[in-house]
């Protein structure tokens, strides 16, 4: 029988307005083993905390629970200061009477009597409590970044630049990601290769940080600080210690009919190619699906013209295994697939193109080198309208429910530049609401219209119907004139949902980092821990955790590194002591826990056991407590009762149910 | 008319039309929208103010064509095509039905292409 605190807070008016928090004091001083009961306005101060700390000490105290808010909150506050009063971490337990009680009830002689059943509960558990002690875990000092654009390549600085070696894995052949297929950048108009050229440079010339360019993260196994993760190089056909890098191949390849993936599949490439003239490494790769040599064993044109001896048709895959103390996701984002807007006629005409797709077309090294033209028959177009909201703001199958944010932004910026290198193309603009919050943002989208004149209309478009003449008509409402407009367009251009890259899920399923229904990275806390995964060790830098655009993603980037650095800067880890462990007894090896293990922390051995004066060799589950994260998946799992989470015991557990339902 | 008939009209529908946000891509897309006075989009405010009694003697419950095109392209799921179908039911049911066109007439102008949903609703529209 322990001898037992309960500490009751009111939590300013959070709980005392609904729960009776003396009431709550008095009931409890009644439950079994409660030596001391008292409340206070905010538990969680210093005089409260305080207060804990002489009750402890002069009651001698040997567990306490604390009725508060949620333990997400402040069980850690609590902890620490037990601790400092000489208790047992692990003998504190926490009733949730705030979210679980006052927050969700009106009355108050429910909500108190829940608060009562709530407290009963817990102190039936600290009478089973135990007195844990954390282990250590040593921290590897590296870090892995999975994407390289502006996100992973900021991130992968800034953790480099605390001295802290880094890999940056980026799918495609080169660094640089979407950020690399702008052509300017909002609200200042800079060029967008042009800031961003530089930090890939950087990237790539820093001592600490490694590039794995077109590779892709294979496995990830092991916990925070000591992530083990196997790379796949794919096979690039170029040995990358010998290329020079002078795109003589590239030149001679008789196979261009390739789509170019850089420029959105506006134009081919050659088989073998580096996606654009700034590409680092500024090593080309050899397309298999279009390569002649690949296809028919004919052709090795390029391994001809090479003059370093650098093609290499025989280079397989490769696994490389490396070790990493923390992980950064910066995987990015792409625009959705607009299949299912018949009504848009994208398919129907290349005219109708999305913004990335315009943003090519803008460049002077796009598919038309920077000429503003029509797809279709190369013409200068007169009339061109901006369709917002393409995807975005749809509660429906089609399209994603949430506002892609960047937008707004960037069709002004396009408005702006079409209207600024060509006055007589006049640029309509259908919107739902325009929403520039952002340092200089509504003065930008303001510029566009009372600068450049662009027709900004309220409405969205209702349809785009190709016409004969190869023109297209656009039928859209005005809603705040009350009108139906129809109108002749030369190009069209659908500001397109972005979503998260397609091969997130993967990788959160590979990282068991949390992810939302639009395949956004979950926060730790979406207020206080924006940059964390809650799986510990796992970061998130940019739009992989919900849209944003350049600067937000850079000062993301850098927040995701501040906390890598914070995690490499430590050379051991406090374990949670709350992990799993088998009774040998009990055990009958069959395995159903290792399965349901996401950790691989559960194996088997052969281990002498004596049952009652049997004494017998059985195999038996052994659980690697540094592994092990006490997730409790094993405990639900094995049929024979064998498993049991330290901390959150099957006993504990039946004793808190019991209390409740007394 | 009255709030009620709001209330029911909603039930009919099984439309929220506090899910608009006033995108007007309804109207947009409408192919009967000159010859309407009260606007798809518009409807959709009427009914989320209970301002029924201007529905019912809307020419716009006759002149929606139950085409379905502003339902296909809601990007809010609210539909107003669906609101313009209960609406007349709603009407039907308390005005009566003056309509020419009778039940018995239906089968000779069956295509059995046409979704059972478009007859009901333009067999509500002709018979008035």
């Amino acid at each position: 029988m322990q001898r037992i605190g309960v500490f009751v807070c009111h939590c300013g008016s959070n709980i005392a307005a609904t729960v009776d928090v003396k009431r709550v004091v008095e009931t409890v001083k009644k439950e079994q083993g409660v030596v001391h009961a008292e409340d206070y306005p905010y538990m969680c101060s210093e005089a409260g905390q305080a207060l804990i700390a002489a009750a402890i000490k002069e009651k001698n105290l040997g567990g306490i629970v604390v009725c508060s808010c949620s333990p997400r909150m402040h069980e850690a506050t609590f902890r620490k200061a037990a601790e400092r009063a000489g208790l047992n971490p692990y003998m504190v337990e926490i009733a949730n009477i705030r979210e679980h009680c006052s927050w969700i009830h009106k009355d108050m002689e429910e909500a108190t009597e829940k608060a009562v059943i709530l407290a009963r509960a817990a102190i039936a558990k600290v009478h089973l409590n135990s007195h844990l002690q954390p282990g250590e875990s040593l921290v590897t000092k590296r870090a892995l970044v999975i994407g390289g654009g502006i996100a992973g390549i900021q991130t992968a600085l800034d953790i480099a630049e605390a001295g802290y070696e880094v890999d940056i894995v980026e799918k495609t052949p080169s660094i640089g990601g979407r950020m690399s297929q702008l052509d300017k950048t909002f609200p200042t108009l800079d060029c967008s290769a042009c800031i961003l050229t530089p930090k890939m440079v950087d990237a790539a010339a820093h001592e600490k940080i490694n590039l794995y360019t077109y590779s892709e993260v294979e496995s990830v196994s092991g916990f925070v600080g000591n992530f083990s993760v196997d790379i796949r190089k794919k096979a690039r056909f170029v040995d990358m210690n010998k290329c020079t890098g002078c795109g003589l191949c590239q030149e001679k390849c008789p196979s261009k009919k390739a789509k170019s993936e850089f420029n959105r599949g506006l134009n081919t490439r050659s088989a073998i190619y580096t996606p654009f003239a700034q590409a680092i490494p500024n090593v080309p790769v050899i397309d298999t699906e279009s390569c002649v040599k690949m296809k028919t064993g004919k052709c090795g044109l390029c391994e001809k013209v090479c003059q370093a001896g650098a093609i290499d048709y025989s280079q397989k895959d490769e696994i490389i295994t490396e070790k990493y103390g923390a992980i950064v996701v910066a995987t990015g984002f792409d625009t959705i697939n607009l299949d299912q807007y018949g009504e848009y006629a994208y398919n129907e005409s290349p005219d109708v193109i999305t913004s990335l797709e315009l943003e090519r077309v803008m460049n002077a090294a796009g598919p038309t080198k920077g000429h503003l033209e029509r797809l279709s028959d190369g013409k200068a177009p007169k009339e061109i309208v901006f369709i917002q909201c393409v995807g975005s703001r749809c509660d429906d199958h089609r399209g994603k429910p949430y506002c892609s944010k960047i937008c707004c932004m960037y069709t002004a910026k396009h408005a702006m530049l079409i209207r600024d290198k060509y006055p007589d193309v006049n640029v309509t603009v259908f919107y739902i609401d325009v929403r520039t919050p952002g340092k200089n943002f509504d003065e930008f989208y303001r510029r566009a219209v009372e600068e450049y004149g662009v027709n900004y209309i309220k409405g969205q478009v209702g349809k785009v119907v190709p016409q004969p003449d190869g023109s297209l008509l656009v039928q859209g409402s005005d809603l705040l004139d009350g009108k139906q407009i129809k109108m002749r367009a030369d190009m069209v251009v659908l500001a397109t949902a972005i979503e998260p890259e397609a091969g997130v899920r993967k990788i959160a399923t590979m990282l068991t980092a949390s992810i939302d229904t639009n395949n956004f990275l979950t926060e730790a806390h979406p207020k206080l821990r924006p940059v964390e995964s809650p799986t510990a060790g796992v970061f998130l830098s940019g739009v992989c955790q919900g849209p944003k655009d350049i600067p937000e993603t850079v000062s993301q980037a850098g927040a995701a590194a501040v906390k890598v650095i914070g995690l490499l800067a430590k050379d051991k880890l406090l374990t949670n002591p709350c992990t799993a462990e088998s009774d040998t007894l009990l055990c009958n090896g069959c395995s159903v826990c290792q399965n349901v293990c996401p950790y691989g922390a559960i194996g088997y051995e052969d281990k002498e056991v004596n049952d009652h004066g049997i004494r017998e060799t059985r195999r038996v589950a052994v659980v690697n407590s540094a592994l092990c994260q006490g997730c409790g998946a094993c405990t639900v799992a094995c049929p024979s009762g064998a498993m049991d989470l330290k901390g959150f015991s099957n006993r504990q557990i039946l004793a808190e149910v019991d209390a409740i339902c007394r | 008319m009255s709030k009620h008939d709001a209330e029911m009209i909603r039930e009919i529908s099984g439309v929220n039309p506090l899910k608009c946000m006033k995108c007007g891509k309804c109207s947009a897309t409408c192919p009967a929208y000159d010859e309407m006075d009260i606007k798809p989009h518009q409807f959709v405010s009427y009914v989320l103010r209970g301002d029924i009694e201007a529905l019912a003697d809307s020419k716009s419950l006759w002149k929606c064509l139950s085409c379905f095109a502003c339902i296909e392209r809601c990007p809010r799921n609210v539909e107003p095509a669906k609101l313009i179908d209960a609406a007349r039911q709603a009407v039907i049911r308390q005005r009566g039905n003056e309509a020419d066109l009778s039940p018995d007439e239906i089968p000779a102008l069956l295509d059995e292409k046409t979704p059972q949903q478009l007859l009901v609703s333009a067999f509500r529209r002709y018979r008035r």
